[in-house]
């Protein structure tokens, strides 16, 4: 019999609605999970089980009263702890942040809330999201439920593990360079980076804020769009966000072209990595798709832009964490002046990888630096949103792989930061040009650690990537397959 | 050696939105700290501005009323610096796509008008307010001030005096209120001056080093600064020194400025364009809407005074001074005509009412309609001044009508020969020692005796037609 935690999201969703299991089933059903498996995963920094439990009720009441709610109402989801909660810490992972409960919750919690979302834990991730790893949580690192030799990935690694897990049904996280995509990948989950402007950034704790976007981490793209159809369209308190509905439409396979660029099919790339994405290129193509090659340089430029501008809007972003209004405060009350103050505070309070990004970025703006890097790197995030713009003249969309590896070890990444962002090619042309980007789970190499591949999208056409997805879901069952034995108990 | 100095003027001036520039809280002054923020304006992780195109349209007046060329695209930027006032690490403002460039004001000098360039009118949000405790123990930090807008409006270093500064500021202030885009209370903060200030040898075309003042909350604060600055730079260059570069703070007390910390480096502000905000196009339509919905700004209204309502400079100067007076006299004017009684009435009566009760010109509950009558009675001789003024009293108080009040009271001007006569021997009789001694030569006595016979008659009788049957009588012995 299928225990409750491998049904997916929406399946769940239509059980409780039902009646056949009821939402505080579902919670504890969450919450015995996250006993049995967070101490070896480490997914979660924060569980809220009571508040889940008395929303759960609430929920319940209502279902009993016969009425009628959204489809995810009652389902329990995990949120990226960069993601503000009324009333549940929100830390970023960082030290600094460590004590910090926000007093509103973020346009998404709002509305999926509203619609009976029940928000049960907030996840793990690398330090204010900024890490392709998730190692430099102040919390420890995500392990990945597939092979706890491994890490789940990142900065979101520990939305994903949750889902993969079987601790939560799906979860929120966000994407600055790939990093919801990357451990999507790495834990065999479907992922949306959503058009920038499409999913309010209010509530997100800023980490690039040209570059952030919210997205979800669900067992299969029909999932997704269930999430996406809750949370997408414009905020008034996000003027970034566009007046776009999101409506998601059964799509049909039969001439849609798919672009797929030869250029990622590097020598450095895990050759299995490669098999599977053209397998699953194969796959759409049997499906009724033409596979074109096209031109496309996912070349290191868009990757040093990145850095650039990332490192950049980081370093004014995160200047806020001061210790004066909330956050950490150091320990030591003797300061010589208010600079040594915040020397104190910012050194105590931000781990090395953050404090290495501000600086980087802090030296990006400063006089004499701004035209040489913040400038150039400007002009080639242009290029690179009008060469994803042609190629994407050509075809509909572009599939690409994820990462160029699986998993990565613990300790096992670069130590420089250019190298470490150099893991991103093939993602951050889509935060770079605000595109919609999908992943999708499509195999597993010779350790059993999944594969995923990456589709790209123009902007505003996430719900075509969602129906692409679902139509391959429907025809694969890779998204279907789960860890073994993970932290289970013999 | 004679010296010129070159003075530079950056404006800080609040907007009277409603609310703030980037989030929905209330921009009143004066309320319990930390009652008017919210996780916008006080900087919380996550939250985000988004703009209150209210600003956009106060700023474009502005631009317009001083001759800026508009932006077609204007951006913000970020502007990075650590300080506890500032709640986000960096303050929003405008630097590389500010609203408006190149504009002047026209200012009055002793030889004649002068037009002092206004290098850039940008937008920026303002900072909150640290609260020193007393004890020394600890700062506190008020964020209520924190994203009220401001708009920054930098001078050329055109101003070669403390009046011409004073001068400039003050069209800049008549300008902003007539315009109706903030209420310009210095005292409140609400508008800010810092003041740069260099000399050279007459003659030089050489900027000197120049220093910026702070902290001036008058304007008569600001001109003694600024001559003060003037003097101690020309003293330190006559004895062969040096100007540092430096921001000093001016101490109201001690009527002098210090230096505050010297800047080793020049700060770098790190500026770069806000993500979190979208450019926002300033079409020509826009700009046309705003200019045709632009009021006759001050300076037109003067030579309209001087000119169409033959009013005095002086007279022109105050009704001007403030949108209340000028909207007060125009409306009184508009009823009952007689521009100089209206215009003598709001500057005597209406101010000096305004000054004993320490309230605002507007303040004063009297409607245009009903000051009309009044100038109307007291100018076509029903009642005397100081019926007027008692008459003024009670419409302020108790909003009596005037016609009404002089009816019911019986105050008309009494101008009856027989009455007037019989006052005035009630008078003469009351004080023949007066009498007396205005008859052996003491002329001064007369007033007594104009006032006496008054008195008799309430205040009430023609002063003219008093007098001279008063002086009638004294110079007619018994």
């Amino acid at each position: 019999m299928t225990q409750i935690h491998e049904l997916g999201a929406l399946e769940l969703g239509k059980k409780i609605a039902d009646r056949e299991i009821s939402a505080p089933e579902a919670v504890r059903h969450a919450l015995g999970r996250m006993d049995l498996l967070d101490s070896t995963v480490n997914a979660l920094i924060t569980i809220s089980g009571r508040s889940a439990y008395q929303q759960a009720k609430a929920i319940q009441k209502r279902l009993d009263a016969g009425e009628k709610l959204p489809p995810l109402a009652g389902v329990p989801l995990a949120v990226q702890d960069n993601i503000s909660t009324k009333d549940i810490l929100t830390t970023c992972a960082s030290r600094m942040l460590h004590n910090y409960v926000p007093p509103f919750s973020a346009t998404v919690i709002d509305r999926l809330v509203a619609a009976g979302g029940i928000v049960i834990g907030k996840t793990n991730l690398g330090e204010f999201a900024m890490d392709g790893t998730n190692e430099t949580s102040h919390f420890g690192p995500v392990l990945n439920p597939w092979s706890t030799d491994h890490l789940a990935g990142g900065s979101g690694g520990g939305c994903a593990a949750a889902v993969a897990a079987g601790e939560v049904w799906y979860a929120l996280g966000s994407d600055t360079g790939g990093s919801l995509r990357h451990s999507c990948s790495h834990c065999g989950l479907t992922g949306l980076k959503p058009t920038y402007g499409s999913v309010s950034r209010y509530g997100l704790v800023a980490n690039a804020s040209s570059l952030d976007q919210i997205g979800p981490v669900a067992e299969s793209a029909a999932d997704c769009a269930a999430v996406m159809a809750l949370i997408a369209g414009p905020d008034p308190k996000d003027s970034t966000t566009q007046p776009m509905e999101f409506k998601p439409e059964p799509v049909n396979l039969n001439g849609l072209v798919i672009g797929l660029p030869e250029e990622c099919f590097l020598p450095d790339l895990q050759p299995e990595i490669g098999k599977a994405v053209q397998a699953a290129a194969h796959q759409l193509a049997v499906l009724g798709a033409r596979i074109e090659p096209v031109a496309l340089s996912l070349g290191e430029e868009a990757v040093a832009a990145y850095c650039l501008i990332a490192a950049a809007e980081a370093s004014a972003n995160l200047a806020r964490f001061d210790g004066i209004q909330y956050g950490y405060r150091p320990a030591d009350p003797k300061h010589d002046d208010l600079s040594d103050y915040y020397c104190h505070t910012r050194q105590q309070g931000f781990g090395a990888a953050a404090r290495r990004w501000i600086m980087l970025g802090t030296l990006i703006l400063s006089a004499g630096y701004y035209d040489r890097y913040y400038l150039q790197a400007s002009k080639a995030r242009r290029l690179v949103k009008e060469n994803l713009q042609k190629a994407l003249a050509q075809c509909d969309l572009l599939l690409t792989p994820v990462a160029p590896s699986t998993a990565p070890r613990p300790g096992a990444g670069p130590d420089d930061l250019y190298n470490t962002c150099l893991a991103n090619i093939f993602t951050v042309s889509a935060n770079l040009s605000g595109f919609p980007a999908l992943v999708l789970p499509c195999g597993l190499d010779h350790c059993n650690l999944p594969i995923g591949f990456q589709l790209i999208g123009s902007a505003f056409s996430d719900s075509l990537l969602l129906s692409v997805g679902t139509a391959y879901q429907e025809a694969t069952a890779f998204h279907q397959l789960r860890p073994p034995h993970v932290g289970e108990k013999t | 050696m004679t010296w010129d100095t070159i003075v530079g003027l950056e404006v800080h001036v609040e907007l009277a939105t409603t609310s703030k520039i980037f989030c929905g809280c209330p921009t009143l002054f004066g309320r319990p700290p930390n009652t008017q923020c919210c996780p916008v304006c006080s900087g919380f992780p996550g939250a985000l501005p988004v703009l209150n195109q209210q600003v956009i349209e106060y700023a474009l007046r502005v631009c317009l009323a001083t001759d800026c060329t508009i932006n077609s695209l204007i951006r913000f930027d970020r502007k990075n610096y650590f300080y506890p006032d500032l709640p986000k690490g960096y303050q929003i403002s405008q630097q590389h796509q500010p609203i408006g460039r190149g504009g002047k004001l026209v200012i009055t000098t002793d030889n004649g008008d002068k037009a002092i360039g206004i290098h850039e009118i940008h937008i920026e949000e303002d900072a909150g307010k640290l609260i020193h405790d007393p004890q020394g123990k600890h700062t506190l930090v008020d964020y209520n001030r924190c994203g009220i807008p401001l708009l920054e409006i930098i001078s050329r270093p055109d101003l070669n005096s403390a009046e011409e500064a004073l001068d400039y500021l003050d069209k800049l202030r008549r300008l902003l209120l007539f315009i109706g885009v903030s209420d310009c209370r210095m005292e409140e903060g609400s508008l800010r001056a810092d003041v740069n200030v260099s000399v050279r040898p007459t003659g030089s075309k050489v900027l000197g080093t120049r220093t910026e003042l702070k902290n001036m909350s008058s304007m008569k604060a600001m001109a003694l600064a600024i001559a003060y600055e003037s003097r101690r730079q020309i003293k330190i260059l006559t004895e062969g020194g040096r100007i540092r570069q430096e921001t000093r703070r001016w101490d109201e007390n001690e009527k002098r400025s210090f230096a505050l910390r010297i800047k080793e480096n020049v700060e770098d502000y790190r500026y770069f364009p806000d993500p979190d905000l979208m450019a926002i196009r300033i079409n020509d339509h826009w700009i046309k809407n705003t200019r045709e919905l632009l009021p006759e700004l001050p300076d037109a209204k003067y030579q309209r005074y001087l000119t169409t309502l033959d009013l005095t400079a002086y007279e022109a100067s105050i009704l001007t001074s403030h949108p209340a007076l000028a909207d007060l006299f125009e409306a009184t004017v508009a009823i009952c005509g007689r521009a100089k009684d209206v215009a003598g009435w709001i500057m005597g009566e209406w101010l000096q009412e305004c000054n004993q009760r320490a309230c605002r010109p507007q303040d004063l509950k009297v409607t245009p309609e009903k000051l009309a009558r009044l100038v109307r009675l007291l100018a076509e001789g029903d009642i005397t001044r100081g019926t007027a003024r008692q008459v003024f009293i009670q419409m302020i108080d108790n909003q009596a009508d005037p016609d009404d009040y002089v009816h019911r009271h019986n105050l008309r001007m009494i101008r009856d020969i027989k009455t007037i006569d019989a006052a005035i021997d009630q008078a003469m009789a009351a004080h023949p020692r007066s009498v007396a001694d205005y008859r052996a030569g003491k002329n001064k006595v007369r007033t007594f005796l104009v006032g006496q016979a008054m008195r008799v008659l309430q205040g009430k009788a023609d002063p003219a037609l008093l007098n001279r049957r008063l002086l009638e009588k004294l110079n007619t012995p018994d």
